[in-house]
């Protein structure tokens, strides 16, 4: 028992279904990728460029950023898959928790009053 | 306690969670992530607060050079993408691919890490030094950190691929290259947020 | 693969302090829990009484102001982080995996690695003694007075040993929590959990996002000090404020962490002694979360004199009263859990249902102190020490004595001594209130907190005489209780039956003392409070939920001590660099202490190990010695 954990296998239990399945789900991911890459364009061309109006640029590469925070998240660490519940469940508790946080450190130091 | 795995049958699909051993180890390495998200969040906080205390030293606007920070970027990101297919490889039972495409994420990180590197040191010849004003402090701080993870990412997988350099995909050391992985995209998230709050909101931001 | 037998001996030639050292078992590592909880414990309370003695009589020179100082600070962070924290963790440890109908954790490894790191930095915190003085910046260690420029070598001990006694409990908070998770016996569902293992969930999910920004933090000020960054100097662009933020963003949720378990232990403890079951365990376990989360949103409460602004102040005033309402439902619950129950009143009962009215005096003053305005009247003076000294030692105290008294006899195989358990209660209790009731009062006429004297003649000498000899009765009571556990080691009866309060939950269904396994077969779970359903609808015995077969076990392992030893040689190594004339350079320490660690850790991951297994013939030789 204890060394069959450390004994590579002859060949994969994957059927012709599942082959096909991760075939298509791999080339989700590589969209997902190309994807990413165009927002990280996005965003540099919107600074680099000043074609977007500096008050707009913050919240409109702040929207990019969120877009590829959840397209990493939930393609290329698979939190969208069967299996992941709790592993969403601390993860959405740890970025719900991290927002106070982040607007205190931010806004609220004293500097000005709110 | 170890379930019982039928092994005639060849590789399991999800060979990371086919042990309670794996699948402890899955949850448990989600768990310290999502306190590693409110961690960095902590040092975002931190460095937010006190990004306009350049204390009469160089600012952001002077410093960084977007060029440098998009190469750096396209790096990490397609780092990630070799090792989501790293993990395709070992769900199919294709050791050698996987270890290729491990050992490429490798040599991305190498190269974004030698960038970070020569980074910091022109900004300290430009007169940013860590002690320069809080500004400095919080930016050495917050993206050292990562730099930081990312060192300890590529020791830990290039520990991964010394040790198991022969051995095939087991279930033993399948759900630590999955953690592994997991590991290195969420180095790459924090990468996202670091390049569009630090640098690009350092030149373009109000 | 190693057989059981040659396990067995190779155990019997190991030494009994190597056996400890190496332990990865949840029941050996709950006790060592707990005895490193009552030695901290013991401690800081000396530390209590000293200060009670300098502030017995007016202008009294007894301690100096520094000594003073380090006392307060000592003191609160030795309570919080290292007697509290690990009493608390030796049941989760110990009670968990029972009553989830578990053999052990989900990493026993990690499980000992979190002891062995907690230990060594809470080590490294109390050397400071000998290098200069403990820190001095009270346990909040406010900027700018930990900071570089004013804090002495005592603060990089407390930076530094808390990060690494941090560490510890993070990683054990996450090997609770894939335990809960995961290890789970056929038919626990989460709502049929005993709710002490729900406020350990809870808890140990705070653990993880809030001591990861105390990690920050520490981190943000061990830089400061020993790496001159600027973040908390205004000349430099720094900021003040970032570090209570910080702080208290850590800190309010931390005291959450530490009366959760409290609560859980409470509704376990009352249900048993009421012959009732939990009066709504819905609501409890949703009145839990919404605290947990509601715990996360308050935490300007403790800057309300800083000057934020008007409006912050005001949204954390509600979310701050907020908090009152899910904590009422749980004084209700407990209260009609007793209504119309067979009460017993023995110590542990004693206990639980006393926590209930002082808890709600500390909840009642909380909320007013939640009220803005007034609380600029209240803040930093002895009505704030009374406040959390009611809800830290009137509740988290008392669960953890409640607790004590209730699973001694399933940890050590005896009962503690009741006349001698009685005893301690009534002091303890009737010196905690003389301590800390005139506390409230002390503090409306004025007195500020952490100063070490104060002057004659303003209405303040009696009630702080008071407040001394409650401190001495209190001491008393808990010398009672040492003498009660050595008295009863000795003389006490041993407990053979598996469930002498006669309880319901699946604890209480494995033989004492415990088997190393837990359950030579899972049980299967068929209702919430398990053990009485089978009381009622069964035989009385837990129906296995599988057929006897091999049992995985885990190798102890030296590995965690050492990891232990590198922290605290390259948390040492750091502090070093802050040291005026150390006699050898810091990195010559560093460098092995880090070394150590890393090394340790690279060896545990090279090296797999599978473990043992324990064979059904083993298994049943085995058990008939238990039967
Ligand atoms: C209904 C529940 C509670 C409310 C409304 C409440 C409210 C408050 C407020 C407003 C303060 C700040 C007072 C000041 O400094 O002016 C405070 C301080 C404190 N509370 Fe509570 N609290 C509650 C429960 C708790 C619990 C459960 C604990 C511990 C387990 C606790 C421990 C503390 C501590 C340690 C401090 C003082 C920290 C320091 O300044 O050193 N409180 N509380
Ligand atoms: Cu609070």
């Amino acid at each position: 028992m204890a060394n069959e954990l450390s004994k590579p296998f002859e060949k994969s239990a994957l059927s012709e279904e599942d082959l096909y399945k991760m075939n298509k789900e791999k080339k989700v991911q590589i969209t997902s990728f190309a994807f990413m890459i165009f927002l990280t364009f996005l965003a540099f061309i919107a600074v680099a460029t000043e074609m977007v109006a500096p008050a707009f640029a913050v919240p409109f590469i702040l929207v990019l950023a969120g877009m590829q925070f959840f397209l990493q998240m939930f393609y290329f660490m698979h939190l969208k898959d069967k299996g992941h519940e709790w592993a969403n469940t601390f993860i959405i508790a740890g970025v719900v928790l991290s927002t106070p946080a982040l607007i205190a450190l931010t806004f609220l130091l004293g500097m000005t009053k709110y | 306690m170890a379930d019982h795995v039928d092994m005639t049958k060849g590789l399991p699909s999800n060979p990371e969670k086919a042990t309670l051993e794996g699948r402890n180890k899955f949850l448990g390495f989600w768990i310290f992530l999502s306190g590693e998200t409110i961690m960095f969040a902590t040092f975002f906080g931190a460095f937010l607060g006190l990004r306009e205390g350049t204390a009469g030293g160089p600012t952001a606007e002077e410093l960084f050079q977007l060029p440098l920070v998009f190469i750096m970027t396209m790096l990490l990101l397609t780092s990630s993408l070799t090792s989501v297919l790293a993990m395709y490889a070992m769900k199919r039972n294709n050791f050698k691919a996987m270890m290729i495409w491990m050992s490429t994420t490798v040599l991305l990180g190498l190269a974004f890490l030698g960038l970070e590197i020569y980074e910091f040191v022109e900004y300290v010849h430009h007169g940013l030094g860590y002690t320069t004003s809080a500004f400095g402090s919080s930016f050495y701080t917050l993206v050292g950190l990562h730099g930081a993870h990312v060192v300890f990412g590529l020791a830990w997988i290039s520990t991964l691929l010394i040790r198991y350099a022969k051995s095939g995909i087991t279930l033993t050391n399948a759900p630590k290259f999955y953690v592994a992985s997991l590991y290195w995209h969420f180095i790459d998230v924090v990468w996202v947020f670091i390049f569009t709050v630090v640098y690009l909101m350092g030149i373009g931001g109000a | 693969m190693a057989d059981y037998s040659a396990i067995i001996k190779e155990k019997k030639d190991k030494s009994v302090l190597m056996d400890w050292l190496t332990t990865v078992d949840h029941k050996k590592l709950g006790v060592m829990y707990l005895i490193a909880g009552t030695l901290f414990f013991l401690k800081a309370g000396l530390m209590a009484v000293f200060m009670r003695i300098q502030l017995m009589f007016p202008e009294s020179n007894f301690l100096d102001g520094q000594t003073y100082n380090e006392f307060i600070t000592m003191h609160g962070t030795i309570m919080l982080f290292l007697a509290a924290t690990p009493l608390l963790f030796a049941f989760m440890n110990y009670i968990i995996p029972l009553q989830i109908g578990a053999r052990d954790v989900a990493f026993p490894f990690v499980n000992a690695l979190g002891f062995w790191i907690f230990f060594f930095g809470g080590l490294l915190l109390s050397v400071s003694w000998f290098f200069g003085g403990a820190p001095d910046a009270g346990w909040t260690a406010y900027v700018p007075l930990s900071a570089g420029d004013y804090g002495h070598l005592g603060m990089d001990f407390y930076v530094i040993g808390l990060q690494i006694s941090g560490i510890g409990t993070l990683i054990s908070a996450i090997n609770f929590i894939v335990t809960i998770v995961n290890m789970r016996a056929p038919g626990m569902t989460m709502m049929r959990m005993p709710l002490f293992c729900w406020t350990s969930l809870v808890t140990s999910l705070l653990i993880v996002f809030a001591f990861t920004p105390l990690a920050a933090g520490l981190a943000l000020l061990m830089l400061d000090r020993l790496f001159g960054a600027q973040f908390f100097s205004p000349d430099s662009g720094g900021n003040a404020v970032l570090w209570q933020h910080i702080f208290w963003i850590f800190g309010h949720p931390e005291v959450y962490i530490l009366v959760l378990p409290a609560f859980g232990i409470i509704s376990e403890v009352i249900p048993a002694f009421s012959r009732k079951r939990l009066f709504g365990y819905t609501a409890m376990v949703f009145a839990t979360l919404i605290i947990a989360f509601l715990g996360f949103m308050v935490w300007v409460h403790h800057m309300f004199t800083v000057g934020i602004g008007p409006v912050t102040n005001s949204v954390f005033a509600i979310a701050t009263m907020a908090i009152g309402i899910p904590t009422g439902i749980k004084i209700f619950n407990w209260l009609f859990t007793m209504w119309g129950g067979k009460l017993t009143f023995n110590t542990a009962m004693l206990c639980a249902s006393s926590f209930v009215p002082t808890f709600v005096l500390g909840g009642v003053t909380g909320v007013m102190l939640s009220m803005v305005p007034v609380d600029y009247l209240y803040h930093d003076t002895y009505f704030v020490v009374a406040h959390f000294h009611y809800i830290i030692v009137g509740g988290i105290v008392l669960g953890l004595l409640a607790g004590l008294y209730y699973w001694y006899p399933k940890m050590f195989g005896h009962h503690l001594n009741e006349k001698l358990g009685m005893l301690m209660f009534w002091m303890f209790y009737i010196g905690f209130h003389m301590t800390f009731f005139v506390q409230h009062i002390l503090g409306l006429i004025g007195m500020p907190r952490r100063v070490y004297t104060y002057l004659e003649g303003q209405g303040m000498d009696t009630m702080n005489l008071i407040s001394s000899i409650g401190a001495f009765l209190m001491s008393a009571g808990i010398i009672v209780l040492v003498i009660n556990i050595v008295y009863s080691a000795l003389k006490s009866e041993r407990v053979v039956v598996s469930d002498p309060w006669d309880a319901r939950t699946l604890e209480w269904s494995t033989p004492t003392p415990i088997p190393e396994y837990n359950f030579a077969q899972v049980p299967q779970v068929r209702s919430l409070d398990p053990l009485f359903y089978e009381k009622i609808h069964g035989d009385g015995k837990m129906k296995p939920a599988e057929p006897l077969s091999d049992i995985h076990m885990p190798n102890g392992s030296i590995l965690p001590f050492i990891i232990g030893i590198g922290m605290f040689v390259w948390g040492f190594g750091m502090i070093m660099l802050n040291m005026e004339n150390a006699i050898i350079t810091p990195y010559a320490v560093i460098i092995p202490g880090f070394l150590l660690t890393f090394g340790s850790m690279l060896v545990r991951s090279i090296k797999e190990d599978h473990g043992y297994h324990i064979t059904v013939e083993e298994l049943k030789k085995l058990e008939k010695e238990v039967s």
